[in-house]
Formats: structure tokens, C-alpha cells, sequence
């Protein structure tokens, strides 16, 4: 599983941020359906994770995205997608995303 | 103990779920299924000529039965060719099954010879797919794939099965279950009683019923809900059939080609109780301007759909068959003489107007005498046009299932493959195909199918010359620049269904139209009819593009169109 980061947040962007935190079936196709639904409907995904969990079974997904009004439409989408098994969302940054910006600067 | 191969497991379980007929094309990449498929003592195979054909001929069989079809396809061109049907399925919400071949699994990833990503093109266009690694997983995936295809909103599933799965063998014990499916149940009593009341106190409520009516066979269920609060009832394109269109509660189709009346009926709704329905923009025209006036009750089995495009008062997420018979006791008896006489006044003062509906060569006049001449079982297939909207206005549409038409996508090429599945699912009945001279030819290898099949068809081409919708908004909003709408070429669509072995007749040739017309359509097996239609025919009213559905252009009473 890989990391794949959409769109750099840039510095100074304090849009309210939420943060999605979903379980979803652990195979190679899995990341293409999730990430595949946010282009095609247009939700703006600002990062995303993804590392298994369950002995391999599952994984579990991260996807930070900016708040605006969307949230409960992406969600209801996300909970159709058949290999998504459970979806949370935090409506506000969450520590995980935080906890990685070191990573994500220029030079 | 059982043992087979991938391809063996597969077919076993097809007709395990009770699949006795399967559309599609052989390749390298999917022989073992169809050296599987040749063992079958109950599944019969249908050749198509064109991968599309055989996607469409499945839908026709799903669309018109309600149950899951399949098709098969080989990799590569085989695979993308039948994506258009599947996305065409997927728009609306049709349980069709489509298996791939694949290359070996040892190739996929190196560019092999009729290798494409038909799971990755997939994932757009179906309500889930998958890559099938070993035989044994097929044990599992082909029970789901059923099992999504028609639970809750119906829609298709694509099994990639590549070529050494097909062909690996795999022992099990017990042959799978079938899987059952789950209910989706989200609303309370509450929220019941809520839309009972809403519905028990709105002044001017009308009925939209969209194409999950059929899904969930709640025809009956909305027409007694209707019959019982005398609730005015619009349906969609794919909603046409939910209540027979003479029906005294009945408006006509909403939206972009709608009778006058109905539209400016939903302008002045102050409630509308939505079933099975999206808010489809040519339903709606422009949604912000959509029924201003209105509170809405938003009956759907798929959540998404709910607050998606309008925000609903009450949403009732769950089958709409069952909602709607809940709803019945609770809703009261009413008669609503006001509206009703509103809506009558609204019907003579703008009526639905049917130019030449006597003349049996213009195009009302056309599908009405068709209309007279087959009974309410027969099933009406249209391809996407001109001829489309005026099926959809003029055709005396009386029962769910009854119409066929591509409604989300709009493809054309649609009407003859989905008409020929249509009519190998129920082969007593007579199935017409109405076509346009641009749609028939996005699909008219098929006619040589029809006539392999010997299906009791009628392919009525009303042949304008040209791409005719797209015409028509040259003419109303491009200043009548016409510019690659128009056909330089005639085609000689009689001689060309001969040529396929088909028998053919040219109404604008006959003496005797009607006569003619009604012996060609009263004689089994298929056959062409062709019908020569002006140019500038155009289907009115019409909502521009993006406008608001009360900006009808066209289609008065007593103008001249």
C-alpha cells in the first residue's frame, strides 16, 4: 500500500478542514475505487492514507478534505462503495495529518 | 467433492441463479468459458455481431423481466466495446451481469496482445467490479456479484476473469449459497407519520414518480397511495408505465419535453412527494428554479440520492414499494376538488398538442396508429432522439416495464439490441423497436442477430435524414447553423435489412400506409419499417438547456408549430 498525497495543502490555508476515517477491504484495486469516486463527483481530497491493518485483511484510509457542505454527500458515497466496511468523519483537523505536515514541505 | 475448471465453476453457478440465456462474443481470452458454456444443458447462447450489442441485449432481457442478465465479452476491444452498455446500465440502475475475459494473469501489467485494464476502465461505470486471481475466489464473487447487481438500487457488476483462472482446476465441498439480500431500511415511524401529515395538509401535492418504481414493482402501491389522497402524478421517462397515462390522476412525462400543463402543474405544487426518482436536470431543467414553491418528500433506496441535488424535508430511505404501502393508512381519504380543478384548467389551457396525430407517416400520428394496432403487453423499445421524445409524449404507455428507453446516458444504438434481448425474454409477445436513421446505424450489425434469433420484432426507423435533436438546437440556439447534423448520404435502410435476410417495407412508398403498417407488424418475425420523415419535424415543447422548466419553447395551443 502507498501513500498518495492529491493536492498539497499550501501554507496559510486554514480552510475548515475535515478528516475521513474509513475501514475498507485490503486488495490492489481497493485505493483506485476510493480515489476514482472523488474525481469523478468532484470532492476535493486534500491527502490521503492507507496502510493495512487486520493482519492484512482490512486497511484503514485517511483523507483529509476541506469542509464545505459536501461532508455528508461524500460520506453517503463513500458508504456505497461495496469494500468500504465503516465511515467516520471529524469536522476539524485531525492529529494523524498534523503529525506528518513535517514531511510535506518544500525543501 | 467436486472438481472443475474456473470456466465450469463459473457457468455451473450462472445457471445455479437461474440464467438460461447469455449474449456475447468469443475471443482468446474467454474460449474457456464459452468450451463451458457449449456443455450447458439449460444456459443458450446468443451470438451477437458487436460487444455493444451483446451489453444491450442484456439489458433489453434485465430491463424488460427485472431480473439479472449477463453477457459475456472477450479482453481488450472486446471489453471497452461493451463498456458504453454497461455504463448505459449503470445510469440506470439495471441489473446486468458482464463477464470478461482476460489475459493470463502472468501477462497482465506487459501490454499483451488484447490486454487493456478492464477493471480499472470499470470502476467508473458499474456499481462494483472485480479482478477474479484464483478459481476458488469465483466460488465467492459470482454469488456477490448477483447479490449486488439487485440489491437495494439495481445496477451492473463486471467480472474480469483472466484466462489461467478460467482454466485452473479447483476442488470444494458444498456448492455455494445463495446469497441473500439485505434490507435497507432508514426511516422511523416517525418519519412516517411525518410525510403522512405533510402530504394530509399540502394544498396543491403532486406524485413524481421516477424508474425505481419498476425496480421495486410498487407500481400498484403509488397508484393506490395516489387514488386514495387524489394526488396528481408526473413520472419520468424511465417512470413511464408507473400509471397508465389515461389514468384521471395521470400527467404526462415532466421536464425538457413535457406536455405544457405538466410543467406549470409543478410550478404551482406546494408538495412533492418524490419516488424513486434523482432530479434528473432534464426532468428538472434548472434545479434552483424547480418547483419553487414545493416541500419535499423524498422516497429512495439509495441514500445518496437524498439531499444530493434537492434538500428533502423527509427523506424515507428504504424500498419504495414498501414506504409507499405504509404510507396508505396513513394518509387520508380526500377528493382535493381545487387542485384537481386547477390542474384540469391548466390541461385545456395548455394542452398537449399532437400535430397530425391522424396521419400515419407524420410521427405522432405514426406511433399512435402502432399503439392501436399491438396490445398492452407488447414492449416498446426506442433508441435516443427525436423519435425517442415523441414515443415518450404520444405513446399510450399503460403498464411498468412496458417502455424500454436508455434514460440516464442516452445512447444511441440502444433500441435494437436491448428490443432483441427484450424479445428473446419473452418471445410470445410482439416487441417494437422505434429508431432513428442516426441511432439504427450505431447498432445495425444486430439486425443480422434479429434474424439468426427469428424474434417477433419490428424496427420502425423514422428516418429524418439527419441527427435530429441535435439539429433542432442548432435551429433554436445556434442560429440555424446547421453543421454536421445533417446526412449527405441516404441510406437505403430497406434494401439493407433484405441484405441481413430481414423482410422490409418503406411506408412512404405504400399506397395503403396503415394496411401496410398493420400487416408488417401482425406478421411474426422481424422486420424493418421504414418511415421517411421531414427534417423539420421537431419535438416540442421544449425547456432550453439550463433554463427553467416554465421556459417552454414551442408547442401552443392552436399555433403552428
Amino acid at each position: 500500500m502507498q501513500t498518495v498525497e492529491s493536492k498539497l495543502v499550501t501554507a496559510g490555508d486554514n480552510r475548515n478542514k475535515a478528516v475521513l476515517e474509513l475501514t475498507v477491504n485490503n486488495h490492489p484495486g481497493v485505493m483506485s475505487h476510493i480515489c476514482g469516486l472523488f474525481s469523478r463527483r468532484v470532492y476535493n481530497m486534500e491527502g490521503i492514507l492507507c496502510m493495512p491493518i487486520d493482519d492484512g485483511r482490512l486497511s484503514r484510509v485517511w483523507i483529509r478534505v476541506t469542509g464545505n457542505g459536501q461532508l455528508e454527500q461524500i460520506a453517503k458515497q463513500l458508504r456505497k462503495l461495496e469494500d468500504v466496511q465503516t465511515v467516520r468523519y471529524h469536522e476539524a483537523e485531525h492529529e494523524v495529518f498534523v503529525q506528518l505536515e513535517d514531511y510535506f514541505r518544500v525543501s | 467433492m467436486h472438481k472443475m475448471n474456473g470456466a465450469e465453476v463459473t457457468i455451473r453457478l450462472l445457471e445455479r441463479y437461474g440464467i438460461d440465456t447469455i449474449a456475447g462474443i468469443p475471443g482468446g481470452s474467454n474460449l474457456p468459458l464459452y468450451d463451458a458454456l457449449s456443455q450447458s444443458g439449460t444456459i443458450r447462447h446468443i451470438l451477437a455481431r458487436h460487444e455493444q450489442g451483446a451489453g444491450f441485449m442484456a439489458q433489453g432481457m434485465a430491463r424488460a423481466t427485472g431480473r439479472p442478465a449477463v453477457c459475456f465479452a472477450t479482453s481488450g476491444p472486446g471489453a471497452t466495446n461493451i463498456l458504453t452498455a454497461i455504463a448505459d446500465a449503470k445510469l440506470d440502475s439495471i441489473p446486468v451481469i458482464c463477464i470478461t475475459g482476460q489475459v493470463p494473469q502472468a501477462m497482465i501489467g506487459t501490454d499483451a496482445f488484447q490486454e487493456v485494464d478492464t477493471y480499472g476502465m470499470s470502476i467508473p461505470i458499474t456499481k462494483h467490479n472485480f479482478l477474479v486471481r484464483s478459481a476458488k475466489e469465483l466460488l465467492t464473487v459470482i454469488p456477490a456479484a448477483f447479490r449486488i447487481a439487485t440489491e437495494g438500487r439495481p445496477g451492473p457488476v463486471l467480472i474480469d476473469i483472466p484466462k489461467d483462472v478460467q482454466l485452473e482446476s479447483v476442488e470444494f465441498e458444498n456448492r455455494p449459497e445463495i446469497l441473500p439480500k439485505s434490507i435497507l431500511k432508514n426511516y422511523t415511524d416517525e418519519d412516517l407519520r411525518q410525510a403522512a401529515m405533510m402530504i394530509n395538509a399540502a394544498e396543491r401535492p403532486v406524485l413524481y414518480l421516477g424508474g425505481g418504481i419498476m425496480h421495486s414493482e410498487a407500481s400498484s402501491a403509488a397508484i393506490n397511495l395516489a387514488e386514495k389522497n387524489a394526488l396528481p402524478t408526473t413520472m419520468t421517462l424511465l417512470g413511464l408505465g408507473a400509471m397508465p397515462i389515461d389514468h384521471p390522476l395521470a400527467l404526462t412525462m415532466l421536464g425538457m419535453h413535457a406536455a405544457r400543463y405538466t410543467n406549470l402543474v409543478m410550478e404551482e405544487c406546494d408538495l412533492l412527494v418524490v419516488a424513486g426518482a434523482r432530479f434528473d436536470d432534464r426532468a428538472t431543467g434548472k434545479i434552483a428554479e424547480f418547483c419553487p414553491g414545493a416541500k419535499v418528500i423524498h422516497i429512495d433506496i439509495d441514500p445518496g440520492e437524498v439531499d444530493k441535488l434537492r434538500t428533502a424535508q423527509v427523506k424515507l430511505v428504504g424500498d419504495v414499494g414498501a414506504i409507499l404501502e405504509e404510507l396508505l393508512p396513513l394518509v387520508e381519504t380526500m377528493k382535493r376538488d381545487k387542485w384537481r380543478a386547477r390542474v384540469a384548467t391548466l390541461k385545456s389551457e395548455y394542452p398537449f398538442v399532437m400535430p397530425d396525430a391522424d396521419n400515419p407517416l407524420m410521427p405522432y400520428g405514426l406511433i399512435r396508429r402502432i399503439a392501436e394496432i399491438v396490445d398492452d403487453d407488447a414492449i416498446i423499445a426506442t433508441d435516443v432522439g427525436k423519435h425517442q421524445m415523441w414515443v415518450a409524449q404520444a405513446y399510450p404507455f399503460r403498464r411498468p416495464r412496458q417502455l424500454l428507453t436508455s434514460g440516464g446516458l442516452g445512447t444511441m444504438g440502444f433500441g435494437l439490441p436491448a428490443a432483441i434481448g427484450a424479445s428473446l425474454a419473452w418471445p410470445a409477445r410482439t416487441v417494437i423497436c422505434f429508431s432513428g436513421d442516426g441511432s439504427i446505424l450505431m447498432n445495425i450489425q444486430e439486425l443480422a442477430t434479429a434474424v439468426e434469433q427469428q424474434v417477433n420484432l419490428k424496427v420502425v426507423v423514422l428516418n429524418n435524414t439527419s441527427l435530429g435533436l441535435v439539429r433542432q438546437q442548432q435551429d433554436l440556439f445556434f442560429g440555424k447553423r446547421y453543421f454536421a447534423s445533417e446526412y449527405r448520404n441516404h441510406v437505403d435502410f430497406v434494401t439493407i435489412a433484405r441484405g441481413f435476410g430481414m423482410q422490409a417495407i418503406d411506408l412512404g412508398e405504400s399506397v395503403d400506409p396503415v394496411a401496410d403498417l398493420t400487416a408488417a407488424i401482425r406478421r411474426e418475425g422481424p422486420c424493418l419499417i421504414h418511415v421517411p420523415i421531414a427534417r423539420t419535424e421537431e419535438v416540442y415543447p421544449m425547456v432550453p438547456p439550463g433554463a427553467a422548466n416554465i421556459e417552454m419553447i414551442g408547442g401552443e395551443k392552436n399555433a403552428d408549430c
